[in-house]
C-alpha cells in the first residue's frame, strides 16, 4: 500500500482556467487528477445538445484538454477522474479513445461509470410509488412532469472505485458528487472499509476543499486579498492524503496563489448548508469537526474530522423549462447618470404597459450603484456614470421577445449622453429551473463500463 | 464603539437555488465571541431588510471561527430564473461585511 497520495484539482467548474489541468500534471509530482464539470443546470445544457447529436451531451472542452495532456499522465502514471461525461459519458469515451488513437497510444483503459440519468426511467419510478417529490417545496412532480430536461442521480465515490479497481487510467462519469472523484482515489488506494465513516468524511472534506479549484488557493479570497501572490500563475490545490485519513492541502512549488488557514477556511464554508451534516452518498461529514494547521508554507493539515453512516437516498436533480427570461443594459453618463438611468426606467415600463405586456417579473438595476447591494449600498452623489439592467420574466416567449424590442429606442427617444447597445437586442432565454429529490439507493444501480484501445 | 464586521472577519458566499449562504470567519480566535454574541440570526436578518425575503439561519463553527448562515428567498428565485445580475449570491457575503456592531472597546483589545 502507498504510505502517501497525490491528488490533484483540474478544474473546479466547467469554463475554468485551461492551464490549470496542464500545470498540475506537468509542475509537480502527483497520482490522481480530479476535474469537476457539473453545475447544477449544467446537466439540462448537455441534455440539449444531446437532443440536437446523439454524439454529444458532455464537457466538450475535456476532449482537447486530454489530448494535451494524456502522453504525460501515460508517462507519469497519472489517473485522471472526471465527472465531464455528462449527460453521455459514453460518447465522451469514445471521442478520448480517438483522440488516443491518433496520437498513437497502443494501450489504454477508460473507465465509464452510467445508470444516473433516469430520465426514461421517471414514471416506471412513480409507479412504484417512488414520487420524487420537491425535497425543498414539497410540490408533487406532477406539476413539472411535461416539462421535465433531466434527471440523474448523484452517485458517489464508489463507482468510481469499481473503475479504478478494474485497471481503468481515465475514468469518466455523468452526475457523480464533486466529492466522489476526490474520496474515490483514497478509499481505493488505502482500501478503507465503506464503513469507516470518519476516513470517508475527511476524504469528502478534502473533496469540498478541491472541487472549486482555485478558490481554495487564493482565488475569490476576501481576506487580505492583496497579499495574494500571483495569481495569474495561481496553482490549483492539491490533497496529500494518508491511509489514517490525514490530508494535507497544498499546491505545486512555483505556482501563483496561497494556502492558508484562510483560503482553506473559505472554501470549506463556501455553498454548505447545516455544516454538522454535510450529505453525500458515501457519508455524512461533521465540519464542525474539522482541524486545520498550518504545518508549512502552502500546506494546510486537515485532521480529527468525523462522520456518521451514510443515508438510505439518493439526491436526485432534476431540471425542467420554466418559461422565457431577457435582460438588457444602456450606459447612462454624468451628468446626471442616475437620473438619467431612472428617468429611462420609467419611460421603459410606461411604453410596455401600454403595449398590455405583462411578466411574472420586471427587475431593474443601476451597476455602478447598488446592483449588487440593495438597499445597504452607500449613496452616492454623482457617478460618472450608471449601467441600467432591466430584466424580465414570463412563461410567454412572445411577451420576452416583444420587451427586447423596447430597449435599442430608447437611445433616440429617451434621456441623453447614453450608449452601450453594441449587443444588439436582448435574445429570450430559457428558464431551466431545478428540482431536488431523493430516491431510495435501492432504486437504481450504478453500472461500469470499460472502453479500451 | 461601532465597528464594522469587515475589520474582524472576512467572507464568501454562494448559492443553492433560491438560498444564499454565507461563510463568516473571524480573523483572530478572539474575535469570534463577538460574531457568537452579536452576528445573530435577527440581526442578519434585518441587516439584509428588502434582500433576503425568507428567514435566516445560523450555524456555528467555532473550530474555524466562523459561521455559517442561510438566507432563504435571497436570490430572485436562483439559478436561471433570477433576473439579478447576482443570481448566485455571490456578492453578499461583501455585504455582511458591511454590518456595523457595537462592541466594547476591551473585547478587540484582548
Amino acid at each position: 500500500m502507498k504510505s502517501k497520495i497525490r491528488i490533484a484539482s483540474g478544474q473546479g467548474f466547467w469554463g475554468d482556467l485551461l492551464t490549470a489541468p496542464v500545470d498540475q500534471v506537468t509542475k509537480g509530482p502527483i497520482d490522481y487528477m480530479m476535474m469537476d464539470y457539473l453545475a447544477e443546470v449544467t446537466m439540462s445544457i448537455m441534455q440539449k445538445q444531446k437532443r440536437k447529436d446523439p454524439n454529444l451531451g458532455y464537457a466538450r472542452d475535456l476532449i482537447p484538454l486530454i489530448e494535451k495532456i494524456l502522453p504525460i499522465c501515460l508517462e507519469r502514471n497519472i489517473k485522471v477522474i472526471t465527472n465531464g461525461g455528462g449527460v453521455n459519458p459514453v460518447a465522451c469515451a469514445e471521442a478520448i479513445l480517438q483522440v488516443a488513437r491518433r496520437l498513437g497510444v497502443k494501450k489504454l483503459k477508460v473507465g465509464v461509470v452510467v445508470g444516473d440519468d433516469i430520465l426514461d426511467r421517471i414514471d416506471e419510478l412513480g409507479s412504484h410509488g417512488m414520487e420524487l417529490k420537491n425535497m425543498e417545496t414539497g410540490e408533487n412532480l406532477k406539476t413539472v412532469r411535461e416539462r421535465l430536461q433531466s434527471a440523474n442521480v448523484y452517485f458517489g465515490a464508489f463507482p468510481i472505485i469499481e473503475a479504478l479497481r478494474g485497471g481503468a487510467q481515465i475514468v469518466i462519469t455523468g452526475r457523480t458528487t464533486d466529492t466522489g472523484l476526490t474520496l474515490a482515489p483514497m478509499i481505493h488506494e488505502f482500501e478503507w472499509s465503506a464503513s469507516d465513516w470518519n476516513k470517508l468524511a475527511a476524504g469528502t472534506v478534502a473533496g469540498h476543499i478541491l472541487e472549486c479549484g482555485g478558490q481554495s488557493t487564493g482565488g475569490n479570497f476576501s481576506g487580505d486579498w492583496r497579499s495574494v501572490p500571483d495569481l495569474a500563475h495561481i496553482g490549483f490545490p492539491i490533497a496529500e492524503a494518508t491511509p489514517d485519513g490525514e490530508i494535507v492541502i497544498t499546491k505545486h512549488d512555483r505556482t501563483g496563489g496561497m494556502v492558508t488557514l484562510q483560503t482553506v477556511k473559505e472554501q470549506l464554508l463556501y455553498e454548505i448548508g447545516d455544516p454538522r451534516q454535510y450529505i453525500t452518498p458515501d457519508c455524512v461529514a461533521d465540519f464542525t469537526t474539522i482541524q486545520l494547521e498550518q504545518v508549512g508554507p502552502d500546506r494546510v493539515k486537515v485532521s480529527g474530522v468525523q462522520g456518521k453512516e451514510a443515508t438510505k437516498f439518493y439526491k436526485v436533480s432534476m431540471s425542467y423549462l420554466d418559461g422565457y427570461t431577457a435582460i438588457g443594459t444602456l450606459t447612462y453618463t454624468w451628468p446626471d447618470a442616475l437620473e438619467k438611468a431612472r428617468r429611462a426606467d420609467e419611460i421603459l415600463r410606461t411604453r410596455v404597459r401600454d403595449l398590455g405586456l405583462e411578466f411574472e417579473e420586471m427587475r431593474t438595476e443601476f451597476l455602478g450603484y447598488n446592483a449588487c447591494h440593495g438597499p445597504l449600498a452607500n449613496a452616492i452623489q454623482e457617478p460618472n456614470e450608471v449601467v441600467l439592467r432591466v430584466g424580465v420574466r414570463s412563461p410567454e416567449y412572445g411577451a420576452v421577445e416583444r420587451f427586447g424590442k423596447e430597449l435599442a429606442p430608447l437611445i433616440l427617444t429617451g434621456p441623453p449622453s447614453v450608449t452601450g447597445f453594441a449587443g444588439g437586442r436582448p435574445k429570450p432565454s430559457e428558464v431551466v429551473s431545478y428540482w431536488p429529490a431523493l430516491l431510495p439507493k435501492g432504486a437504481v444501480t450504478p453500472s461500469v463500463q470499460f472502453h479500451e484501445i | 464603539m461601532k465597528i464594522r464586521l469587515q475589520q474582524i472577519c472576512h467572507a464568501r458566499s454562494g448559492d443553492k437555488g433560491d438560498t444564499a449562504n454565507i461563510g463568516l470567519i473571524a480573523l483572530k480566535k478572539e474575535f469570534y465571541p463577538i460574531l457568537r454574541t452579536y452576528v445573530t440570526a435577527e440581526r442578519v436578518k434585518k441587516h439584509f431588510e428588502g434582500i433576503v425575503l425568507g428567514p435566516v439561519e445560523r450555524f456555528e463553527l467555532p473550530n474555524l471561527w466562523a459561521m455559517n448562515f442561510l438566507l432563504h428567498q435571497a436570490l430572485g428565485g436562483g439559478g436561471t430564473k433570477s433576473l439579478m445580475n447576482d443570481a448566485q449570491g455571490k456578492t453578499l457575503g461583501s455585504a455582511l461585511l458591511r454590518m456595523e456592531v457595537d462592541i466594547e472597546e476591551e473585547v478587540l483589545l484582548k
